[in-house]
């Protein structure tokens, strides 16, 4: 099949087929004060010129800094033979062609990147992809109700603070109901899923739960009692939503593991840069029994007219086109090209790379702790965690800025994202990956300890100052 | 020819009423039109339904179908089998493609469904 545009003769032979004497004349129906016309546009530039101009723009970002940032979208090494491979036509702008009879190659990567992350979760399905971590949280909770007929939500406050915000969003045209589960104030689990409120909440016979949604590793970086809470939601007839880091999966229990229904994610650890906030790529996976109520396309083998193997989309039936009103979900897209990098970023590392990256990034986030904790910034929390944690650093923005000017982005201060938490005020969450490296882990420290020695030294100096003018 | 001895609904559904209890199906032209049947979901039982209400899905390779009770009344027992064969909608919806019983409240409802001919003459017409 030939991919070319429309030629004028291409264009003059279809409109005499129809009878018609321009394109214009398609568009009768639309009033004249109703229809496009120039649009307000700067006058055009060369190749050259805009290439400039454009560089000019992307040179005010920072990407010398060293990194601690995590909070959802993480820095990794992404081999070479991924952005080479993504490069292929084929590949690049495509856009999710799903025609057996010619896409053949495309549902194979669609059908792998499906099989990995059901080994990487643990689960029986996978769909093709989502938005974001975020849109398919809010998804997986959509189905729980679906699939539960029931309409209140536990979301834990561990949950990323976007993917809560994005699941209200979700809940808000339907009558759905979406609470948040505390954490722990103090002691040993401090900062991970309150249990016990957990099971109360879940004890109301009036208002029976649908789903209790759970982050392992939470957003500040702990690790949570994911069994736990599923054998809670489970023995209160609630399904058990498990939001995952896939990195993590390498070492960590899976989904599959603790009996988790379904798990999200954000995919973007697998092989996509940071670039700025996206394309991110949403994982979805649910157990077989729920295979029917999970959203998004999904690519299934079979076999031809003619018994060869054969990938097709699949189970259709459930999608809005044919369901309509009664379908999961709107969407009937995925994150092709960014599914494909996943796929690719983990057939290049395989199983042992893989953990190898989760293991190497715990191990320098251990020496990252270590270091921080001798400046006088402590951990928040005592629980384990993998490779990301809260550390307590008075005036916590303020520093976090200063360490900016220094070349520092240290980490995110979780008072910007998480303000009703007076609890973590004064605290950055950090986190280090297999690329963080012992240098930028000193520079960090010793840029840190400066900032809090000065600030105890203002603080001093601030203090005998009250004090001389309280004397006067 | 459908069987002359069910009633039948203008949603292409027949019901055999044998005592208190209603056997409810879709007819041939139903199973036809919508094409392979790959899955069906008939309500629990124990389920109280009403007349016309939207009880079950009847799901194709390519549409997706209510399936609406013809009767209002009590589900006693559905179709097992349909889970693992869907396909003997497409086989035999007259006979083990039967879709589920329910005990009738109000007899009284089976007067405005369809006789055999009237139901033939329906389908002839589309």
């Amino acid at each position: 099949m030939a991919y070319g545009p429309h030629t004028n003769e291409d264009r003059a032979r279809m409109l005499a087929a129809i009878g018609v004497e321009s394109v214009d004349d398609l568009f009768a129906d639309i009033p004249p004060s109703l229809r496009a016309s120039k649009l307000e546009l700067a006058s055009p530039e060369s190749e050259a010129e805009l290439t400039v101009r454009l560089r000019g723009l992307a040179s005010r970002n920072r990407v010398d800094l060293a990194s601690f940032l995590g909070a959802g979208a993480y820095r990794h090494f992404t081999p070479a033979v991924v952005d080479q491979l993504l490069l292929r036509g084929e590949f690049y702008t495509a856009y999710t062609p799903y025609q057996p009879e010619i896409s053949q190659g495309t549902l194979q990567t669609i059908y792998e990147y499906q099989s990995l992350m059901a080994e990487l979760t643990g689960l029986d399905v996978v769909s093709a992809s989502h938005y974001d971590g975020a849109a398919a949280t809010a998804e997986a909770a959509l189905m729980s109700c679906r699939a539960t007929r029931r309409e209140r939500v536990l979301v834990d406050r561990g949950v990323h603070p976007h993917y809560r915000e994005t699941l209200c969003t979700y809940f808000g045209g339907a009558s759905l109901v979406a609470e948040e589960i505390p954490l722990v104030a103090e002691g040993p689990a401090a900062g991970t899923t309150d249990l016990a409120v957990l099971e109360r909440m879940l004890a109301d016979a009036d208002r029976p739960v649908a789903g209790v949604v759970v982050a392992n590793p939470s957003f500040l970086g702990l690790l949570e009692p994911m069994a736990e809470v599923g054998r809670l939601a489970h023995a209160a007839g609630a399904l058990f939503v498990a939001v995952v880091e896939p990195v993590s999966l390498a070492v960590l229990a899976t989904p599959g593991d603790y009996g988790a229904d379904i798990a999200s994610g954000e995919g973007q650890s697998l092989g996509l840069p940071l670039s700025y906030g996206g394309p991110y790529l949403g994982i979805l996976a649910c157990r077989e029994a729920l295979v029917r109520g999970i959203p998004g396309r999904l690519v299934g083998m079979t076999t031809d007219v003619d018994g060869r193997r054969a990938f097709v989309m699949t189970l259709r039936a459930r999608e809005q086109d044919i369901r309509r009103d009664k379908a999961s979900s709107n969407i009937c897209t995925n994150q092709a090209l960014c599914a494909l990098a996943a796929a690719m970023y983990l057939a290049a590392l395989g199983p042992h790379g893989l953990r190898d990256v989760a293991a190497l990034g715990a191990a320098r986030a251990g020496e990252l702790e270590s270091a921080l904790a001798a400046v006088g910034a402590p951990r928040l929390h005592p629980g384990p965690y993998l490779n990301e944690f809260a550390v307590r650093v008075p005036a916590a923005p303020a520093v976090h800025a200063r360490l900016i000017e220094r070349g520092i982005l240290a980490g995110l201060p979780l008072a910007r994202v998480l303000p009703d938490e007076p609890s973590l005020a004064d605290a950055l969450l950090v986190c280090a990956t297999e690329v963080t490296t012992p240098d930028e882990i000193a520079a960090f420290a010793a840029a840190l300890g400066d900032e809090l020695a000065g600030a105890a030294g203002r603080g001093a100096a601030g203090r005998e100052a009250a004090g001389r003018e309280a004397a006067r | 020819m459908v069987p002359q001895d069910l009633r039948y609904t203008k949603e292409h559904e027949w019901v055999r009423l044998e005592g208190e209890i209603a056997t409810i199906g879709i007819t041939d032209y139903a199973a036809e039109q919508l094409g392979d049947i790959v899955f069906v979901e008939l309500p629990d039982i124990g389920r109280a339904v009403s007349k016309l209400a939207a009880i079950g899905v009847i799901e194709s390779v390519k549409a997706v179908s209510d399936l609406f009770a013809p009767v209002g009344g009590e589900v006693v027992e559905s179709n097992a089998e349909l889970a693992g064969a869907p396909e003997l909608l497409n086989s035999d919806p007259f006979g083990k493609g039967w879709m589920l019983r329910i005990k009738v409240a109000d007899a009284g409802q089976l007067d405005g469904l369809l006789d055999a001919a009237a139901y033939e003459a329906l389908t002839a017409e589309a």
